[in-house]
């Protein structure tokens, strides 16, 4: 129907047209999972067509607080992130491991209530994008893979939608992971509402996300059409809502260990744990032993955990993280500090969820800021600045 | 960071599921002391022989119950029994103690770092152990005294509680029987009836016969006592640089992606358990970390 | 019989020390003998003197009523028992007693702080070397209060 579509190419796909993608997609077999509005939040579910998405709906973040707002208009992706994120989907909060007699042999699995895979996840964030990328080096980038990990994520099938604004939470600008995703998808749209057109200037970054659009009616973007896109780029990366200093910032952590924020910021912290449960590529779990009725068999299960818990780091009758000022600190530690020894890249892509989802209204660039202004590098004797 | 302790001993077989425990038969249960038992345990002979690096560890599962991080404390390599030292602190723990020869537990691994063995030879070897301690370092101590030859002046200090908390009494009653091996035991707190030594283990460090420029020191035991014991090490001449310490933390997948035994940005299921202390110094001085 | 000048140079204690000042501590010192079971020092008695052990083992004892005798520490070759010569109340905190048979020098505290009254480069001295035995016979009893091996 098409001439050969090119990864990098910008082909325009107008908004009628949009559910022929997700049409196809299905057909090829993917269980399509896209953001829908539910109990007052947008999060991630299965999709079956355009109708499903939030169209006419708007967010509006600040710290500890997240609105949604009708606006009415035609926009579909009018938002940035909700608290859901795709690891929900390479991650999940409980999976079962195994099933296993005493003698060692294997039992039948219990079905999940999940979607099998594979997955195409429609609606991916640059920032997203990003904390996929980061939860790949830790769970494929080893010497022991995850299994589980691994099966979601080898075939899912990634449609990033550009964003076209950014929340006030958001600052991936400062992380380097936006506001535009270049690479690392299959395809990626840019939602253009405007003149009395909708229409989605398209980009293929993969083979298959080439061979897919070449099927959907679609055409070269113009010029005007591409401006369009680059305009919505240049929207989301102004209206940035935070910003980090990332620069010598696991040196500064590093460094800081006795700094008196950490104090600070432990009387407002709850160790609720929301933010390791938000956050895109916090990725601690633990291991369950069950013991079935019967006694016969025993499953193991892995399920989400937070450093936050007072468990967490308990041994020989004690926690060594004891106070909630020393389990946020490995948490911020961990997060821009460690991370880079561990994996070669900040943990953090800057999608601002953390300081959405947080009840006590803690904003990490905000706690980041003040633990570099008592010196940057330098120990504190103590005095709060 | 480079970690350049004897870098990762064995992993578990590339064929074999290490989230998965095996079943393996316990040969003989034995009391060490009051609250410490050994376990020995063949392994299956599929997929191949079991095989481990001194200080490496399993995890020793109770079916439909939990796992515990457990060194192996027997002969290391290649071997067709593998021997755990427990102590009773908890529910799994306590569990384990009521298993017999002829029932089965659970494992996974080996897993860890190792004592450097290898990179010791040629050189002095001083190895520190403080209670149940003793039991991580007893593999390393077999390989030193099974290659004597390798190595220069040995010398084994242990320190327990009280003399009742003795581990592997007769064992070390017959290392000390040797004449190429200094054996020097300590107990924190005796009563009359003890005639051995009374203090503790980094006492008995200044009086141990080795060569501060040509040895290798090992320690394991309570983080209190080996930052005591480093220090003792130090202050005989003995550089952080050559000093090898076993630390621990809660242990829940053993394989570097569950995120609990973190260690600032050490992992010490993977990066650890057996560290150089030159690496780790920084680290142990933060409260809480 | 080895002067003991050159018997003092030897002792860790002492190591490093001016010839001048060695000779001043020589002239305070004496050789001293336990059988194994023999008491060096009982608690409570007056304190004038420390020795250093030369060969064998000794016990610090203390005996509590109901409780027994509670080894306290044991100290062998070149490790030095008492410290109450140096300050006032001079008087021993804990029994002494020899576990094997114990050679020891016995360094006179009277003696000793005479002559730190004229030689106060001395004095300091042995204060120095001194807080360096105490400092190491508090992190010892400090490790054993921690009971690291307990389960806590």
């Amino acid at each position: 129907m098409n001439d050969a579509v090119q990864p990098g190419q910008q082909r325009t796909l107008e908004r009628g047209d949009l559910d022929r993608l997700i049409e196809a997609l299905l057909k090829r077999g993917y269980a399509v999972i896209g953001p829908v509005v539910r109990d007052g939040a947008i999060v991630h579910e299965p999709i079956k067509g355009t109708a499903d998405l939030p169209e006419g709906w708007s967010d509006e973040q600040e710290a500890a607080t997240y609105r949604l707002q009708r606006h009415g208009g035609p926009a579909l992706f009018d938002f940035t992130v909700g608290p859901s994120s795709w690891k929900r989907f390479l991650l999940p909060p409980r999976v079962q491991l195994s099933r296993a007699r005493e003698d060692g042999q294997s039992a039948e699995m219990n079905e999940g209530a999940e979607p099998c895979p594979p997955f195409a996840f429609f609606g991916v964030r640059s920032c997203e994008l990003h904390a996929i990328a980061i939860q790949d080096r830790v769970f494929l980038g080893g010497a022991i893979q995850d299994p589980v990990y691994r099966e979601r994520r080898e075939g899912a099938f990634i449609v990033v939608v550009q964003c076209g604004r950014a929340g006030r939470t958001c600052f991936c600008a400062s992380m380097s992971t936006g506001p535009r995703a270049s690479a690392g998808f299959d395809l990626a749209v840019t939602e253009i509402v405007e003149d009395g057109r909708h229409y989605f200037v398209a980009e293929s970054g993969s083979a298959r996300g080439a061979e897919l659009l070449a099927v959907l009616p679609q055409h070269p973007s113009s010029t005007a059409e591409i401006g369009a896109a680059e305009r919505a780029t240049a929207r989301a990366l102004e209206q940035m809502g935070r910003r980090l200093e990332t620069k010598g910032l696991p040196e500064l952590l590093a460094a800081s260990h006795e700094h008196p924020r950490w104090e600070d910021v432990a009387r407002r912290c709850l160790t609720c744990g929301n933010c390791t449960m938000v956050c895109p590529t916090c990725f601690c779990t633990t291991v369950e032993d069950h013991l079935e009725l019967g006694g016969a068999t025993a499953e193991r299960v892995r399920r989400w955990d937070s450093c936050f818990t007072s468990e967490f780091s308990f041994i020989h009758g004690g926690s060594v993280r004891h106070s909630g000022r020393a389990r946020y600190r490995q948490w911020l530690t961990h997060k821009l500090g460690t991370w880079h020894q561990q994996f070669g890249t900040s943990g953090c892509v800057g999608c601002g969820r953390c300081i959405t989802w947080c009840p006590a209204a803690i904003d990490l660039t905000e706690e980041v800021s003040a633990l570099s202004k008592s010196g940057r590098g330098k120990e504190r004797d103590g005095g709060i600045t | 960071m480079a970690i350049t302790s004897e870098g990762l001993g064995r992993h578990p077989a590339p064929e074999t599921d290490p989230m998965q425990p095996v079943p393996f038969r316990v040969l003989r249960r034995k009391r060490e002391t009051h609250d410490t038992f050994s376990l020995v345990l063949k392994p299956p002979s599929a997929p191949g022989p079991f095989s481990f690096a001194p200080g490496q560890f399993n995890m020793v599962n109770v079916f439909g119950m939990g796992e515990v991080p457990i060194s192996m404390s027997g002969h290391s390599g290649e071997v067709r029994e593998i021997v755990h030292t427990i102590r009773v602190v908890g529910p799994v723990t306590q569990t384990l103690n009521r298993v017999r020869a002829g029932g089965t537990v659970g494992i996974r691994g080996p897993f860890g770092t190792a004592w450097p063995v290898g990179a010791a030879e040629g050189h002095d070897v001083v190895m520190v152990a403080g209670g149940i301690g003793l039991a991580p370092i007893r593999p390393a101590i077999y390989h030193v005294l099974d290659h004597r030859e390798k190595y220069g002046k040995v010398a084994i200090l242990y320190g327990a509680r009280t003399p009742q908390d003795i581990l592997f009494l007769r064992e070390i009653e017959s290392w000390r029987a040797r004449f190429d091996v200094e054996v020097e035991v300590t107990v924190d707190r005796a009563s009359r009836d003890w005639h051995g030594l009374v203090g503790v283990v980094p006492g008995l460090i200044p009086r141990a016969h080795f060569d501060p420029g040509n040895t290798v020191a090992f320690v394991c035991g309570p983080e209190m006592m080996i930052t005591f014991a480093v220090r003792e090490l130090a202050r005989s001449g003995v550089p952080a640089q050559e000093t090898y310490v076993a630390l621990e933390r809660n242990m829940k997948c053993a394989i570097g992606l569950c995120g609990h035994c973190q260690l600032g940005p050490l992992f010490l299921c993977k990066d650890g358990p057996v560290l150089r202390y030159d690496q780790v110094v920084d680290l142990l001085r933060i409260r809480e970390l | 019989m080895e002067s003991l000048d050159r018997i003092l140079a030897e002792i860790p204690l002492f190591r490093g020390m001016k010839e001048e000042h060695l000779a001043l501590i020589a002239g305070c010192a004496s050789n001293v003998r336990f059988e194994a079971g023999e008491f060096a020092a009982h608690h409570g008695e007056p304190a004038d003197e420390f020795l250093v052990l030369r060969q064998g083992r000794m016990a610090l004892e203390i005996h509590a009523p109901g409780r027994g005798t509670v080894t306290i520490q044991t100290l062998g070759d070149n490790e030095v028992l008492g410290w109450s010569w140096l300050l006032p109340p001079h008087e021993w905190h804990f029994d002494a007693r020899a576990l094997t048979l114990t050679r020891a020098l016995k360094l006179d505290g009277r003696c000793l702080r005479g002559k730190f009254e004229h030689d106060p480069e001395l004095g300091y001295e042995m204060m120095r070397r001194f807080a360096q035995v105490i400092v190491r016979r508090l992190e010892v009893m400090g490790l054993q209060l921690l009971d690291v091996y307990g389960d806590h």
